[in-house]
């Protein structure tokens, strides 16, 4: 399984591809949402997981998640958003756009691992 | 200052009398790290100081927090997730079938912490089984703490918590936020009657369960313990009932009154000796 990490902090982009990787995924990074996009347009390979940050420069999280949900290509991939952003109106207005899941930080490895069982995509499940 | 072997024994004793739960040898490093952060508190310099200060004392309120301290109150919303998925394909759908004429559906989540359990259940059954809408459902949710209990009856949950297991579409659709805290819906803290309830000592009346949860609650205590309290398990729940254990707990050599119903990568059990519908 592959996972893309979007956060524009290289710290957390290093906890989570700690996390990811030891859930099993194999970790591609980027560092806005903009980035992501060529991340997702070089490689043919397919993403089963965008894991996105909110709070981003050059195209924040909510406009990468309406860009892959308006881009067939993407249909079956999961979308996590790992944010700070925690105002239930922010919530709502991300899900409606196509997000599955939402983590808001901090957080810890278990948090994730318990995400990742519910979208089906834990190595037990 | 380390804690010695006198406070050490005399903490695990009183853990024991009050609540029948083992803390085995070599465990002082975990009476460290769980009564730390009660000192600043209480006006404690250090674990041993507080230790001592109790043992003058007849039991007190403060007793009672160092109990709720010592205890395991670890939990998370649709924990392990496979036990639930059991109830949504097998168990509930089976209640329906065999509960159709009374339409009551009565569940205990015994020592039930601070509620994630009950809360979970709930949110199953209202997301997946409308037709139980039109039945009186209720949960029983007991446990130990005082703490606890007072902590399910509000239903407040810090955002730590309602990370950690609950899909998001549930906490947004079922919990109104106040803040940092997320507040269960009314709805569902009605449905739950909680109580104050030792499962090593007497148990009070309560209606027969049709379903028991008693997860990662058998471990904690003596083997004696845990053959009575399945005992007294079987004696309450339904003849014809569901009982949940913790992933790492089993019956086997504690009681022979149930039969294991492998779901998946775990099992649920049932009383022996009633011809089931499944």
């Amino acid at each position: 399984m592959r996972a893309l990490v979007v956060d524009d902090s290289t710290a957390m982009r290093s906890v989570l591809r700690l996390i990811f990787k030891k859930a099993g995924f194999e970790v591609l990074e980027a560092a806005n949402g903009y980035e992501a996009l060529n991340k997702l347009t070089e490689d043919s390979t397919p993403v089963d997981l965008a894991v996105v940050d909110w709070n981003m420069p050059v195209m924040n999280g909510y406009e990468l998640v309406t860009k892959i949900r308006s881009d067939e290509r993407y249909n079956g991939m999961r979308i996590m958003m790992v944010t700070t952003e925690s105002e239930i109106s922010h919530i709502q207005s991300v899900l409606a756009k196509g997000a599955n899941e939402y983590v808001m930080k901090p957080f810890t490895p278990d948090t994730i691992q318990e995400k990742l069982q519910i979208l089906g995509l834990s190595a037990g499940a | 200052m380390g804690l010695g072997s006198v406070d050490f024994d005399y903490l695990r004793n009183l853990v024991r009398t009050h609540t029948a739960i083992v803390i085995d040898d070599g465990k002082e490093y975990l009476a460290e790290a769980r009564l730390s952060p009660l000192l600043r508190k209480e006006g404690f310099s250090s674990v041993p100081e507080l230790l001592q200060s109790m043992r003058v004392k007849s039991f007190s309120p403060l007793h009672r927090r160092v109990l709720d301290a010592m205890t395991n109150n670890e939990t998370w919303f649709f924990r392990d997730l496979v036990p639930f998925e059991a109830l949504r394909r097998k168990v509930i759908p089976e209640v329906i079938q065999t509960r159709g004429l009374s339409r009551r559906l009565n569940i205990w989540s015994a020592a039930s912490s601070s509620g994630q359990e009950a809360y979970s259940t709930l949110i199953l059954l209202h997301d997946n089984f409308p037709e139980l809408n039109h039945w009186q459902v209720s949960i029983l949710a007991t446990d130990y703490s005082q703490a606890m209990v007072d902590r399910v009856k509000v239903g407040r949950y810090s955002q730590l918590e309602v990370n950690r297991g609950l899909p998001i579409t549930a906490l947004a659709k079922h919990f109104v936020q106040h803040g940092l805290e997320w507040e269960i819906a009314p709805r569902f803290r009605n449905m739950v009657d909680c109580r104050l309830m030792n499962l090593a000592e007497t148990w009070p009346e309560f209606p027969e369960p049709d379903i028991i949860f008693l997860r990662n609650v058998l471990i904690y205590f003596d083997v004696q313990t845990k053959a009575d309290i399945l005992a007294r398990v079987h004696r309450r729940l339904r003849p014809d009932g569901y009982l949940f254990l913790g992933g790492a707990e089993t019956t086997m050599g504690l009681s022979d009154a149930f039969e294991r119903v492998p779901f998946e990568k775990t099992a649920y059990y049932r009383p022996k000796g009633v011809n089931h519908v499944s």
